[in-house]
């Protein structure tokens, strides 16, 4: 008899598919997976404790870095729960430059998401164009803030910057352009044998699962789960905008693929129409006290990030800091599928399914 | 000069010759592999929206690659702890030297050969199967759990690849009724046999990406998964050595698809004529080393499992389909 044993193996926190530092340690079986344990805290700055010595305009900058691949929708997330606590009416024309910074910002993860999926499965050229689009987004943004990651753009009440001469006019022009961009994609990647045959029933979940583990976002709506906050809990002006839920059944690693590319189709949609009704004139910051202090309570908002529900729960002893800050980060919920899903499959899948999740370790580690 | 030269008996002087020969075809191959990974860069960039290499040397980068070899010559060479050792060091040497032992029996022109050797074909692909040997070596000697993976992947998936690509080429050996290579460009003089063995031409190119190692077949290394595979823990240049083998591997494989289907030095149309042997080599030669670029910069990985299958569900049947067809037909039309 030949003598087998299983193999430890450290995937990460060092590994090209890992998407920053994760490390999963799984137990091998020649390649099939016996046990997988996610091993996370390799980023972990303390956000939220820090939180707790720092002025509300402060905690911005923060929570850039927490998903930094859409630090747009971070930024609303805390300024939307403050502004719940004061109970303060954002300026219309804010609001709309907050909404539009933040589709350009789901795009543009979108499309890394997409990219770097592509690229765990072993293609290249996909990556460095949805590198080359998100570079444009990239740039809008950064005539929008100042900076082309980490935006610091929102405020308490408004937005610091208004929108440059011509800025809407370049988005206008930039939605045909990915539109035609899109069309490109489908064609070198969602048709691709090869590509089907790694992802097509791989990491299959069940919607009761999904709802269980508490997943949300892309991951949410691959089951077939019809929950978006964008349509569900509208905030901001998300009512003013037609556009569609995009759900899969299949509730697979292809489903998710094709989900997010949906969402970025279904956000040059809200992009067009926002550069339609972007009003011409306005205030971008409504009025609001220097020294901002978040009356005495709590408050929890959630907001409709590109990888899921990101949620703020602020509790204030009426101080301009706050007691206790909470973010609830969904790259972090939608991870803890991942044991689960990994068993009995072999390591290839592990990519697979965990380049599927779309997970940015900024977020995950807090 | 070369027939006269291998019929002549053994002397100082035609050792000296060939020695001299085999020099400048060993200057022809490395020269090949520097400008090969410059080209293969230089293509993948423009396929990828950005430029390659176009700082060192000029315009086009020209000294790049010599550059990085310069870097890998005089990095420090590390061997790990736990390693096995003698194997370790001996790995890289099993891999790369089939890739260049092959080179031999391959006709460039009619006159340009080294080993005018009955079995050519035979011997081709009987000493390009050792160079597994040196992958998994390598990767059981690194005693690195991904290098074994990469290495045990690379012995399933060479060796399952070896039988279509043999079984393939059984198309054209019996149209031709020869092993030899110089006979089968020769028979190819009124119609390439990519015409007369199309399904043999697709299987065997397919299963000559699964022996090179490229993308979509590159399993054995595949980055995002098992990091580099096989040679995970190889730096300097014995890392070199793996990859001067993929490459002259591809100036040998390209050579030999050349050689087999596209009627190796022979013009296309006989007006052509004109132009030297050399040349038509050379054009084919690179086309067909462009088609491995493309296809690298367009295709994503296969799934190991579905590699095996693929080899033997799908190429290794449709190869032996064709060897009857093409029994079939010789003997009712022929």
């Amino acid at each position: 008899m030949i003598r087998t044993e299983e193999m430890l193996l450290n995937v990460g926190p060092q590994h090209p598919s890992t998407h920053g530092v994760f490390r999963l340690v799984v137990k091998i079986d020649g390649e099939i997976i016996t046990e997988a344990t996610p091993v996370i805290g390799y980023l972990h700055r303390g956000t939220e404790k820090l939180a707790e010595n720092l002025q509300y305009t402060q905690i911005i900058p923060y929570t850039d870095r927490m998903d930094y691949l859409s630090a747009m929708t971070n930024n609303y997330v805390i300024c939307h729960a403050v502004e719940t606590m004061m109970g303060i009416q954002v300026p219309e024309r804010a609001d709309f430059l907050r909404v539009m910074a933040m589709e350009l910002g789901r795009i543009a993860s979108h499309l890394v998401a997409w990219g770097t999926y592509i690229l765990d499965l072993g293609a290249t050229s996909p990556f460095i164009y949805a590198f080359r689009d998100r570079e444009m987004i990239i740039n809008m943004l950064n005539e929008l803030s100042g900076a082309r990651l980490t935006f610091n753009y929102m405020r308490v009440g408004g937005v610091k910057w208004d929108a440059p001469e011509g800025w809407v006019d370049g988005v206008r022009e930039f939605v045909p352009y990915l539109r035609e961009q899109l069309k490109g994609y489908h064609n070198l990647v969602s048709g691709n044998e090869i590509f089907l045959d790694r992802v097509k029933g791989v990491g299959v979940y069940s919607k009761e699962d999904a709802i269980n583990y508490s997943l949300s976002g892309p991951n949410l709506r691959s089951t077939g789960v019809k929950w978006d906050l964008r349509k569900d809990e509208p905030y901001s002006i998300y009512d003013r905008f037609d556009f569609n839920i995009v759900t899969r059944d299949e509730g697979d690693c292809l489903a998710r693929y094709h989900v997010r590319l949906e969402e970025i189709e279904e956000s040059l949609k809200i992009l067009e129409q926002a550069c339609e009704q972007f009003p011409a004139e306005g205030e971008i910051m409504a009025k609001v006290p220097k020294i901002i202090k978040a009356p005495k309570g709590e408050a929890f908002v959630r907001i409709e990030s590109p990888r899921g529900e990101i949620g703020c729960y602020i509790s204030s002893d009426g101080k301009k800091e706050p007691y206790r800050l909470k973010f609830r980060r969904p790259s972090f919920y939608n991870l803890q599928i991942l044991p689960k899903l990994l068993v009995g499959e072999n390591i290839a899948n592990l990519i697979a399914i965990l380049g599927a999740v779309d997970i940015v370790l900024g977020e995950v580690d807090g | 000069m070369i027939e006269d030269l291998l019929q002549s008996s053994p002397g100082l002087m035609n050792f000296g010759i060939f020695f001299l020969l085999a020099v400048v075809l060993l200057l022809v191959v490395l020269g090949f592999v520097t400008y090969a990974i410059l080209a293969e860069r230089k293509v993948l960039g423009y396929m990828q929206a950005r430029h390659g290499p176009n700082q060192l040397g000029g315009k086009w980068g020209l000294l790049q690659t010599v550059a990085d070899v310069l870097k890998l010559l005089i990095k420090e060479d590390v061997i790990p702890k736990a390693a096995d050792r003698p194997l370790f060091i001996i790995a890289p040497i099993i891999a790369f030297t089939p890739a260049f032992m092959v080179l031999a029996t391959i006709p460039f022109t009619d006159k340009f050969q080294f080993a005018d050797i009955g079995v050519g074909l035979l011997y081709y692909i009987a000493v390009s199967g050792m160079t597994v040997f040196g992958m998994v070596l390598g990767g059981w000697a690194s005693n690195n759990k991904y290098a074994l993976l990469g290495g045990m992947r690379a012995g399933a998936q060479m060796i399952s690849y070896e039988i279509p690509l043999v079984m393939s080429v059984l198309g054209v050996i019996l149209l031709t009724g020869s092993l030899n290579l110089t006979d089968i460009v020769l028979q190819q003089e009124h119609g390439w046999f990519i015409l007369y063995q199309p399904i043999a031409f697709i299987v065997f190119f397919i299963a000559s990406i699964a022996e090179l190692n490229r993308t979509p077949f590159d399993l054995p290394e595949s980055e995002n998964e098992l990091v580099a595979g096989y040679f995970v823990e190889y730096s300097g240049f014995r890392w070199a050595f793996f990859m001067l083998t993929e490459y002259v591997y591809m100036f040998a494989m390209s050579s030999l698809i050349t050689v087999i289907f596209l009627g190796g030095w022979l013009p296309p149309l006989d007006i052509l004529g004109f132009i030297p042997g050399a040349v038509w080599f050379a054009i084919k030669f690179c086309i067909v080393v462009f088609v491995y670029m493309w296809l690298r910069a367009t295709l994503p990985r296969f799934r190991i499992d579905r590699l095996m299958e693929f080899a033997w569900k799908v190429l290794f049947p449709v190869a032996l389909a064709n060897i009857f067809l093409t029994a079939l037909i010789k003997t009712l039309f022929f």
